[in-house]
Formats: structure tokens, C-alpha cells, sequence
């Protein structure tokens, strides 16, 4: 069966809405290799602060900006979900507050420290 | 690049098995999760040494994350390849990808063994406990990884793979790329991010 054909069987409007006209988009090999190259240098500006000398704090919070800019980088490129539909989005997503949230009360409720 | 997915007869249009894999993964972000925040708990409340200040090699450390990133771009390539119909490069693809993982594995395996040689254990200390479940655990997922891509490669030499089953490629692909997100977060809170 068809997206129309499913749609209009469910009395749906036939033209998608727009988001879902992404799903049916994926990257080429060129743009990918160009995410993995940004990621490349990404990495090695991440070991190369390392080696800074400067306020631990601050370098803690550069590192894990730059981890957060990779991590999204993959989950929206690679794994799609800037271009798939929003239902697998708000499942991953889910799942990632749920670990936020575990992470966020066990370190404050026992007094851990991320710096 | 257009993809035809093929629109299926449930009561969200999407596949079933992709959704259940984008459901397994949330889970796994908790797992993973619970066990970032234990070694975050226990860091820098070791009574008896080596310390990780002691232990991690950043060099050898950036390199094997070096090589789990361009592990994720050769899998989304190989993605790419069996959605434009082309099985020899995806195959091409799928197998630097399970080269790759094999050698993040081997990284892991020779780090480990060096820990051990210095003294760390998964009973010598917090520091000990904490990093090795976790890694050991990312160590796992990854040989999976691997399992299922020479599985994937496999079954493609017997023509088992054609673009119409491109969705296998992908599912298999999400996994890779997620335990390659989970390494991205290890990396910085376990090796870059030393307490003070």
C-alpha cells in the first residue's frame, strides 16, 4: 500500500505535511563524508584543548559543548533523525531525558561532581 | 538522493522494526547512562591507587576514537551504497566498517591488558569497578557491532542483500552509529575530563 493510498483510506490529506516530505530525503556519500570530516577535526580541536593550559572549568565545559556538537551530529545526519519522521525522534529522545534524569538526580542526591 | 522506504500498512506508516530499534536504543541510553553517572559518582573517591590520572594514554585513546568515528561514516556509506542499488561498494563498506570496530576492539583489549599490568583490576578500587563495567559493557556492544555487520556481509555474498532490503543495512547502521554516540560521551567524561 502506498502512502496515498494509506492516507486516503484513513481520510487523510494526500499531500504530506511538510517534516514528512523529509523522510523521504537521505543524504549522499559527499555530504557524508563531509559530516565525518567536520567530525574529524572536531575531535582532534577536543584532544588539542586537552593539552591547553587553562581553567578546568572552562575546559570541561568546552569539551563537553564539543561532545554534544558530535553527538548531534551523528544522531541527526547519520542516524537521520533531522531528515526521518518525528515519531523516531521523540522515542530516542525520550529515552535520552530518562537518562538525563537518572544521571542528573544520582549525582546531585549523592553528591557527585561532573568538574 | 530520493529513497523509496516503501510506506507500510500500520497505524503510524513507519516500519515496525525501525521503530523498535529507535524504542531498543532509548532504552540503551539509559543503560548507559546509569553506568556514566555511577563512574561519575565514584571518580576521585578511590582510597588506594592507580589513579586514571596514572593510567590513560590520551594519544592511543584519541586515535581509537579517531577510528570508532570513521567507522560511523563508512557504515552511512555503506548505507548510501545499497540505497542506490550498488551491493558491491555497500559490501566494500560494511567491511572497513567491521575492520574498524575489530580494531577499536583490539584498542580496547590492548588498554585493558596494560591497566591490568599496572596494577587496575575490576577489584582494585572505585576508579577499577566503575570503568571497566563501563567500557567492558561499550567493549560488548561494539563486538556485537561487529557480529552483525560480518553477519550482514555474509548473508550479502550469498545475494541475500538487494536494494529493496536496504532497511537491514540501516538498522544495523543505527546500532553502530549509537554505540559510536556512547563513545563520544565516554571519551570526554572518562578520559578528557579528569578530576582535578
Amino acid at each position: 500500500m502506498t502512502l496515498a493510498e494509506y492516507r486516503k483510506k484513513r481520510g487523510e490529506p494526500l499531500i504530506p505535511e511538510e517534516g514528512e516530505a523529509h523522510a523521504e530525503h537521505h543524504p549522499g556519500a559527499l555530504e557524508y563524508m563531509q559530516i565525518g570530516l567536520i567530525l574529524a577535526i572536531i575531535t582532534a580541536v577536543e584532544v588539542g584543548i586537552y593539552y591547553i593550559d587553562m581553567d578546568h572549568n572552562i575546559l570541561v565545559a568546552c569539551l563537553v559543548v564539543l561532545s554534544v556538537v558530535k553527538f548531534s551530529f551523528v544522531v541527526a545526519w547519520f542516524m537521520h533523525l533531522k531528515f526521518d519522521s518525528r515519531i523516531f525522534t521523540t522515542a530516542f529522545i525520550t529515552g535520552l531525558a530518562a537518562a538525563f534524569t537518572v544521571f542528573t538526580v544520582v549525582l546531585a542526591a549523592l553528591h557527585g561532581k561532573l568538574v | 538522493m530520493a529513497v523509496e522506504t516503501g510506506h507500510l500498512e500500520t497505524s503510524t506508516g513507519l516500519d515496525n522494526r525501525k521503530l523498535l530499534m529507535w524504542l531498543f536504543l532509548g532504552s540503551e541510553c539509559l543503560f548507559f547512562g546509569s553506568f556514566i553517572a555511577a563512574y561519575l559518582l565514584y571518580r576521585g573517591r578511590s582510597t588506594t591507587g592507580p589513579y586514571p590520572q596514572d593510567l590513560v594514554d590520551i594519544p592511543f585513546t584519541s586515535v581509537s576514537a579517531f577510528v570508532l568515528l570513521m567507522s560511523s561514516v563508512s557504515m552511512v556509506l555503506a548505507l548510501a551504497a545499497i540505497q542506490r542499488g550498488n551491493v558491491r561498494n555497500m559490501q566494500i563498506w560494511l567491511a572497513t566498517t567491521a575492520v574498524l570496530g575489530l580494531l577499536f576492539i583490539s584498542g580496547q583489549a590492548y588498554e585493558f591488558t596494560e591497566f591490568y599490568h599496572q596494577g587496575l583490576t575490576i577489584h582494585t578500587n572505585l576508579y577499577g569497578t566503575t570503568f571497566f563495567v563501563l567500557t567492558g559493557f561499550h567493549g560488548a556492544h561494539v563486538t556485537v557491532g561487529v557480529l552483525i555487520l560480518m553477519s550482514l556481509l555474509i548473508y550479502s555474498f550469498r545475494g541475500g542483500i538487494q536494494q529493496k532490503d536496504s532497511l537491514n543495512i540501516e538498522l544495523a547502521g543505527l546500532y553502530w552509529h549509537f554505540v559510536d554516540i556512547v563513545w563520544i560521551v565516554i571519551f570526554t567524561l572518562v578520559y578528557l575530563v579528569q578530576p582535578q
